[in-house]
């Protein structure tokens, strides 16, 4: 499924992987709940450093591309568990805005505790 | 992340010549480190001092945690890392066979499947004198009782050296397989491409001193050509940023090689007023030539 990387151009091993496996996700060549290779398999068939498919494997999963289960192997997320993680990680760069907008306002982190469960609190009882 | 081999400003003279000057370094559980340098620049003596086998004139060095310069305790690396030599030395009068079987016997840990796939796949004949080998069987034969003793580090002086492309990829492919299994391998190499294929972490030599300690990544990341083309002439010492190696001016045209900051270096370039800026990925066999070069 995949082609060996060209280890003499400029871009890392693992960038081209990467885009490999984008590209696979992308044209329907893998889908949701599919199996990728394992480590050692893919290293020997591309013959690449194991410890670069363990790095295309990880960002994947940051990514939200794919799932890691332990002892069972690297899978393709749907498309709605992907938009489920991409929005969870939307979310979270909005927190990461607000806090520091808040501390640039001056307030510590207590404070600011304080104002999102007096908020979560206020929300429960509205309901 | 524990190192399996360490060293310390390790040094060795023969003579009045200075094969290695003061080494620091460190290579990690796991990887595939490549030890990358020109023919004479010390990589066979750093070998044979990380085995023990010569006495370094000054400093010293660990490998799985034995000192090197202590007689008994390289006695246990020896034991303990398959080594496989750049002379490919073997016992002559033996065959095939009995070369297998005589060196299985020492190691416990012995690989016998790894041994029985290798002997199909590089089509070494059971019963030829090893004296009637030719060279490129010589190092499969040699690779492949390296390969079996199931040592959690693996040396490899110049391992494909003398090999055509197919057992070159072969080699290659057992020793990705072996660190997929936990292996650690260290191999010298002056084969830039097969470096660039399977290691993750190199260190270059020059004259007996490291010229580069990275991850294979960060240089492919980070490592970069700068050319710009400025209205006026610049003095080179205008260029002089963290992160430049090497700086070349022709005139109003300028070529930087740098290994960090590019970002900041690209910047400054700009507010030199630079009137095209173009920003290159350089192969490590460049970065291999300047650095040999630059000290030359």
């Amino acid at each position: 499924m995949f082609r060996k990387p060209n280890p003499s151009s400029g871009v890392p091993i693992y960038v081209q992987l990467k885009e490999q496996v984008r590209h696979a996700i992308e044209t329907g060549a893998l889908c949701a709940g599919d199996q990728l290779p394992g480590i050692r398999s893919l290293a020997e068939t591309l013959v690449i450093n194991p410890n670069t498919v363990i790095k295309v494997y990880r960002e994947l999963e940051q990514e939200g591309l794919l799932e890691i289960r332990h002892g069972l192997g690297a899978f393709i997320l749907s498309r709605h568990r992907r938009a489920k993680t991409e929005g969870m990680r939307d979310a979270q760069q909005l927190v990461r805005e607000l806090v520091e907008t808040l501390k640039d306002e001056g307030l510590d982190e207590g404070a600011i505790r304080r104002l999102f469960e007096a908020e979560l609190a206020g929300e429960l009882q509205r309901r | 992340m524990t190192a399996v081999i360490e060293t310390e400003s390790l040094k060795k003279t023969y003579g009045k010549h200075e094969a290695v000057r003061g080494l620091n370094l460190c290579v990690e559980a796991g990887s595939v480190c490549a030890f990358l340098g020109q023919n004479g620049a010390g990589k066979s003596s750093t070998i044979k001092m990380l085995l023990g086998m010569i006495h370094p004139t000054s400093g010293t060095g660990r490998v799985l945690g034995h000192r090197i310069d202590k007689e008994r305790e390289s006695l246990l690396i020896r034991q303990n890392v398959a080594f496989v030599a750049e002379d490919k030395r073997l016992y002559d009068y033996m065959t095939v066979a009995q070369i297998v079987r005589f060196t299985k016997s020492f190691f416990p840990g012995w690989k016998r499947d790894l041994e029985q796939r290798l002997l199909a796949q590089f089509e070494l004949p059971l019963d030829r004198k090893v004296r009637q080998l030719s060279k490129g069987m010589r190092t499969k034969l040699t690779l492949l009782l390296g390969f079996a003793r199931g040592c959690e580090l693996l040396i490899l002086d110049e391992p494909t050296e003398g090999l055509d492309p197919v057992a070159i990829e072969d080699v290659l492919q057992i020793v990705v397989s072996l660190a997929a299994q936990g292996t650690t391998v260290f191999f010298s190499s002056h084969q830039i491409a097969e470096v660039e294929q399977v290691a993750d972490h190199v260190l270059m030599i020059d004259r007996g001193q490291l010229v580069l300690d990275a991850p294979m990544d960060q240089v492919k990341e980070e490592y970069r050509h700068i050319h710009a083309v400025f209205p006026e002439p610049v003095e080179e010492r205008d260029l002089r940023l963290p992160g430049v190696e090497k700086v070349q001016t022709e005139g109003r045209t300028v070529s930087l090689t740098a290994s960090h900051n590019v970002d900041s270096i690209v910047a400054h370039v700009r507010m030199l007023r630079a009137r095209s800026v173009d920003v290159l990925p350089v192969s490590l066999k460049e970065i291999f030539l300047e650095k040999v070069r630059a000290r030359g």
